[in-house]
């Protein structure tokens, strides 16, 4: 059921004029409205302090804008239980170690948490919806290893394993390539990539622009003034307005051996 | 699944452990007992006659509270210990380190000098224990310091708070009778206890132990941190509500009867997780039998290493303090 999400109904997250201030004044969401589907990669891009992890979190129902709402599916997001918010929305936070030893088995298995009542404990379908997800990730080997003991790469697979573990239609991710040697940041980015094609929506923050043009999909940029500019990578991506965005000169440009538009910084000035 | 079957391992170890200290705790002691009288006479009393009443007397009247008495205390204590480190996700902190335990100190030693019930004395130490969980935790969020270091040293300011405000109170009690009541009964003894204490105990015991045992496995997803679980449904105040309240009213029945016996709620949940794994549905069973027969081992000292009773705080940190540096050592803990 969860191999393939395409077969399941298509889920919406809706946000309509969102405003979020911080306490010392300073604005991050400036009447922001936007729709991300299932099925969709949305790379939220931003300058540093832009408030894209706060946006993200807005989205996790982790924090609630202060004006303004949000709806999944149509219904708004607070009225829901949480519950069955974690039903159609996974998170995947920035890599943390946790502060007691999990087995890799134990920790993704809480992504059953939504299904399970107060009082109970994972039972053998869990932990087999567990294993599934941790096949899906091709990660079996690591399975009685301990959390606390793998590499940052391998965390940040388990934690997806946890997030489809929850059969979410969304899987949020909070700077998933952060913290990660080059080799593993394009290993996350395919396998957001195939997460899309299986029918989830990933939303991600980054702080590459190239990564967002290397998903190919939608992008959402938010700038220091709060407001966001959500669509289709080619549309929004463009030289001068993310040189501007990041105050740095950069250059975007076709490369033919890539086969794909590039964004990287020019040769410093001497 | 290996890990399953060292678990069971584990627990038919305790439980024989535990049977088999028992037996020794009720026939040890100034008045010692053969096992087999021992026997016969709880046989006996089964079947409504008495044989030898002196015996009869140390065996139903003394020794079996007592040795309950200190399993079930030591369960308490280690299980609220093993819950807050999982609530606060901190292996620092315990019962003591939070205050709690100096907490209800203050409330059980103020509801003496008013002259309460057991009963009262439970409400008052529960009522000042749970006060003193809620402002130590305040403190770190006023100061908008989430790090272990800051709650633990805001456990310090409250305990510190409450250990003066003891000193208040025994500065106004008087001094013969209510003053060294007090004092006695704070340096921890389980020697008071009769049945009637255990019967006021032993619900709230059951009833917490309970809840807590069903919510263990929600405390690991609480030990992530209240983002991730906030994002897997879970409901943050109710759960964390239920399991601070739950561990702070058993701290305060343990401490209503024996005072505050220190170490244990720390080290006990370390040791627990050294043997069977972080997972709290293996570990808060494991840490609730280890408690219990550590308390009853160190009663079982305390009783019999002298010919007059060692307060058990002093030996819980004799063995305590050096086991729990071996434990940080052999963690390798880094301590944040």
């Amino acid at each position: 059921m969860t191999e393939n999400r395409c077969n399941t109904q298509l889920s919406q997250i809706e946000g309509r004029h969102l405003f979020y201030a911080y306490e010392r004044g300073r604005t991050i969401l400036q009447d922001v409205s936007f729709s991300f589907r299932s099925g969709e990669i949305v790379s939220i891009l931003g300058p540093n302090g832009a408030g894209k992890t706060t946006f993200l979190n807005c989205l996790a129902n982790l924090i609630a804008p202060e004006r303004g709402e949000i709806l999944l599916n149509g219904r708004d997001i607070r009225r829901i239980p949480l519950r069955e918010v974690a039903k159609e929305i996974g998170y995947v936070p920035q890599i943390i170690v946790p502060t007691f030893d999990f087995s890799v088995l134990d920790y993704v298995v809480t992504g059953c948490a939504p299904r399970l009542g107060t009082f109970s404990r994972p039972k053998q379908e869990h932990y087999d919806m567990a294993m599934e997800s941790i096949r899906r990730m091709g990660i079996e080997k690591l399975c009685n290893r301990s959390y606390s003991q793998i590499s940052g790469g391998e965390r940040q697979q388990v934690s997806i394993a946890r997030a489809l573990a929850q059969r979410p239609a969304f899987i949020l991710m909070d700077e998933p390539t952060a913290h990660l040697d080059y080799g593993n940041q394009i290993k996350v980015l395919k396998t957001i990539r195939s997460l899309k094609e299986e029918g989830y929506g990933v939303i991600l923050t980054t702080h590459n622009p190239d990564h967002a043009l290397l998903l190919q999909d939608q992008v959402a940029v938010l700038d220091r003034t709060g407001r966001l500019q959500a669509g289709r990578d080619v549309d929004i991506l463009q030289e001068h307005a993310l040189s501007e965005l990041y105050e740095t000169p950069l250059k975007l440009f076709y490369d033919e051996r890539l086969q794909r538009k590039v964004c990287a910084a020019p040769q410093f000035d001497a | 699944m290996t890990s399953l079957r060292s678990y069971r391992l584990v627990m038919l170890a305790l439980v024989v452990a535990l049977v088999i200290t028992s037996i020794i705790a009720l026939c040890i002691g100034r008045y010692s007992i053969n096992p087999l009288d021992a026997f016969g006479a709880i046989l006996s009393r089964m079947q409504g006659s008495t044989d030898n009443a002196a015996m009869e007397n140390v065996i139903f009247v003394l020794r079996i509270p007592r040795i309950l008495g200190a399993i079930i205390i030591g369960a308490c204590l280690s299980l609220s210990g093993a819950v807050y480190q999982s609530v606060f996700k901190n292996p620092l902190v315990s019962p003591d380190i939070l205050g709690v335990s100096s907490g209800a100190t203050v409330g059980a030693a103020g509801a003496i000098l008013l002259g309460a019930s057991i009963f009262g004395r439970q409400l008052c130490a529960f009522v000042v224990g749970l006060v003193s969980v809620l402002l130590a935790t305040a403190i770190p969020k006023l100061l908008k310091n989430g790090s272990n270091l800051m709650l633990v040293l805001s456990g310090i300011i409250i305990g510190g708070l409450m250990d003066a405000l003891l000193g208040v109170l025994k500065f106004i009690a008087e001094e013969d009778t209510e003053l060294s009541s007090i004092v006695y009964w704070q340096m921890g003894s389980i020697q008071a206890v009769k049945m009637d204490t255990l019967l006021y105990m032993l619900p709230i015991f059951l009833v917490c132990a309970t809840l807590l045992v069903l919510l263990s496995w929600r405390l690991n997803i609480l030990s992530f941190g209240e983002s991730e679980a906030k994002t897997l449904g879970v409901n943050l105040k109710w759960l964390r509500g239920s399991a601070i309240i739950a561990s702070s009213l058993m701290t305060a029945s343990a401490v209503c009867v024996s005072g505050s016996i220190g170490w244990i709620g720390l080290i006990i949940p370390h040791l627990g997780r050294l043997v069977v794994g972080s997972d709290n549905t293996k570990m808060i069973p494991c840490a609730m039998l280890m408690g219990g027969l550590f308390l009853l081992v160190i009663d079982t000292v305390a009783r019999n290493i002298t010919s007059l009773e060692v307060p058990l705080s002093i030996l819980t940190g004799l063995i305590g303090a050096p086991l729990y540096a071996w434990l940080l050592w052999k963690q390798k803990a880094r301590v944040m």
